[in-house]
């Protein structure tokens, strides 16, 4: 992977400026290769890692992960059932697996009755959809790649040869 | 009580009371640590508590665990091709620092000569000393910090042992290419003098290749190769590093380690070879990172007029404070009391180093950057 997206992946907020200094390029060097990523769609957006739990008067939200079963479709296999239940607002990832479901789709709700409805009311009643099973997340403990714990100490003594 | 003449003539590090002041103040940006700021990978820290789980709480073999002694011969076959038989060329250690101070012990007679180019990590002249012998400072300051042939040769005579010579160097970063490495093993060789080669900051070699001094041609049987899993797994705490040499030297070395330490811990061990088996991809990971970290900050020195050369490896940059007018002690008290960043007096490193501080650039991205703007005010005052 190019470097400068490895570095914003950590970081979005580094400055072309800084990533430059880093890499020892030009910063123009370093804007125009971050614009050919964008435009291009490698880098599609920047955005910041909440830890929820610890935000107030946040509305608590209720995550489920969900099964579903599908008779994929002639031509178009299971793409076509997907799109239709990506699209839903309430979906927030969805991913297409092998195994004995064919997609796996993360929903997010206000609360319990939200998610169930999404299920009952939309999810099942989809043509082609043969049968769901539902997981409510119960605890986070780490989500792409960042651990959701207050950040250790650095237990380095201060000055050292 | 009165401690032995040996000892009492050892030199305490002048720069401790400094040390001390560092350690005692509140919200330090510290650049003068000499460790990794990741912690151990997990995978190895994982093997080190399964062990534990398993009831490996045993002395383990006094030359350190047979696997763990294959493993480093495999590394350095596959990595350098140079070859170390397992029971007879390799020798676990409690770091360098324990494997450096059985070497000189083995082979110094009272009053040989030792050869150590300067500025220097601070241990190999006081174990020197200890050993009974005489260390002899090559400065290199002239020279960019390298040591050349020339400068070399000159202080060679006839009770000259050996040379410690490590690269990339604490606290400078400088490293040298294959071609700089034979021409400095030709006058080692023709002298028979022998290299004790510190390689721990090996793996953290930029611009080029690193070059291990016993795959040079015929040097291998005039040097013991020392490394370790301190730096470039980050496991300084682990305490875990090897000796690599003729066979005769690592048996001596062997005899004082029975006696003195008995072996490494068996859990420091086994982690070492889960090091050598998976941790390699961390090793790059963390390489990539300081080799930016090292782009930015020599960029910024330079800029604020802490002039440095580039340094080619390990996580230091050793900076001219000329122009800050003050020597170097001084420099890093008003640093710290005014600034509150924290550099290492060069002063440490030997006492020629008056116009020069030590900055390790093994620190977030985050404090680099203010360290630098902090750094900026103090010089612009």
């Amino acid at each position: 992977m190019d470097e400068i997206l490895e570095i914003l992946e950590k970081d979005a907020r580094t400055t072309p400026e800084d990533i430059a200094k880093m890499l020892k390029k030009k910063p123009k060097e370093i804007k125009d290769t971050i614009k050919k990523y964008e435009k291009e769609g490698v880098i599609l957006k920047y955005k910041t890692v909440l830890n929820k739990d610890l935000v107030r008067d946040e509305e608590s939200r209720l995550r489920a992960l969900i099964e579903v079963n599908i008779t994929p479709q002639k031509d178009v296999g299971f793409d076509k059932i997907a799109e239709r239940i990506y699209s839903f607002p309430e979906v927030s990832s969805c991913y297409l697996i092998s195994g004995t479901y064919d997609l796996l789709v993360v929903v997010e709700g206000k609360n319990i009755h939200t998610v169930s409805s999404f299920v009952a009311e939309k999810l099942s009643c989809l043509e082609n959809v043969r049968g769901t099973t539902t997981h409510f997340l119960l605890k986070k403990y780490k989500e792409d790649g960042v651990i959701l714990k207050h950040k250790e100490e650095n237990k380095r003594i201060a000055i050292s040869y | 009580m009165k401690i032995s003449d040996k000892v009492e003539k050892m030199q305490p590090s002048g720069i401790r009371a400094f040390f001390d002041l560092v350690l005692g103040m509140k919200d330090v940006i510290s650049l003068g640590v000499g460790e990794p700021d990741f912690v151990t990978p997990w995978t190895i820290r994982e093997a080190g508590i399964s062990s534990l789980e398993e009831g490996f709480t045993s002395y383990t073999s006094n030359k350190g665990l047979y696997k763990l002694r294959l493993s480093v011969s495999r590394y350095l076959k596959n990595r350098y091709s140079i070859e170390y038989c397992p029971d007879e060329e390799i020798l676990i250690t409690v770091g360098v620092s324990e494997a450096m101070d059985l070497a000189l012990r083995t082979i110094i007679n009272p009053n040989d000569k030792i050869l150590i180019p300067s500025p220097s990590y601070v241990s190999y002249g006081p174990l020197t000393g200890l050993a009974g012998g005489l260390p002899v400072y090559i400065d290199t300051q002239k020279d960019g910090f390298k040591l050349t042939p020339k400068n070399l040769e000159k202080h060679i005579d006839n009770k000259t042992k050996g040379i410690i010579f490590n690269y990339p160097c604490n606290p400078t970063g400088v490293s040298y290419s294959r071609k700089e490495l034979i021409r400095i093993n030709k006058i080692l060789s023709k002298h028979k003098i022998l290299c004790l080669s510190d390689e721990i900051y090996g793996d953290l070699t930029y611009d080029f290749e690193h070059v291990p001094f016993p795959s040079l041609p015929g040097a291998k049987k005039n040097t013991v190769y020392f490394n370790g899993f301190s730096k470039s797994y980050a496991m300084t705490g682990w305490r875990v590093g090897f000796a690599c040499g003729p066979k005769e030297i690592i048996s001596g070395m062997t005899k004082i380690h029975q006696y003195t330490i008995m072996c490494v811990a068996i859990t420091s061990q086994m982690a070492a070879c889960e090091a050598l088996h998976t941790g390699r991809r961390s090793v790059e990971e963390m390489k990539r990172e300081y080799a930016r970290r090292r782009e930015f900050i020599i960029d910024g020195l330079n800029n604020i007029g802490l002039t440095c050369h580039k340094p080619q490896g390990a996580f230091y940059a050793f900076p001219s404070i000329k122009k800050s007018g003050l020597k170097s002690l001084s420099f890093a008290e008003k640093l710290l009391k005014e600034e509150k960043v924290a550099v290492v007096p060069g002063t440490a490193f030997g006492k020629e180093f008056e116009d020069y501080v030590r900055i390790s650039y093994a620190s977030s991205f985050d404090n680099l950057k203010e360290a630098l703007s902090r750094m900026s005010a103090f010089l612009s005052k």
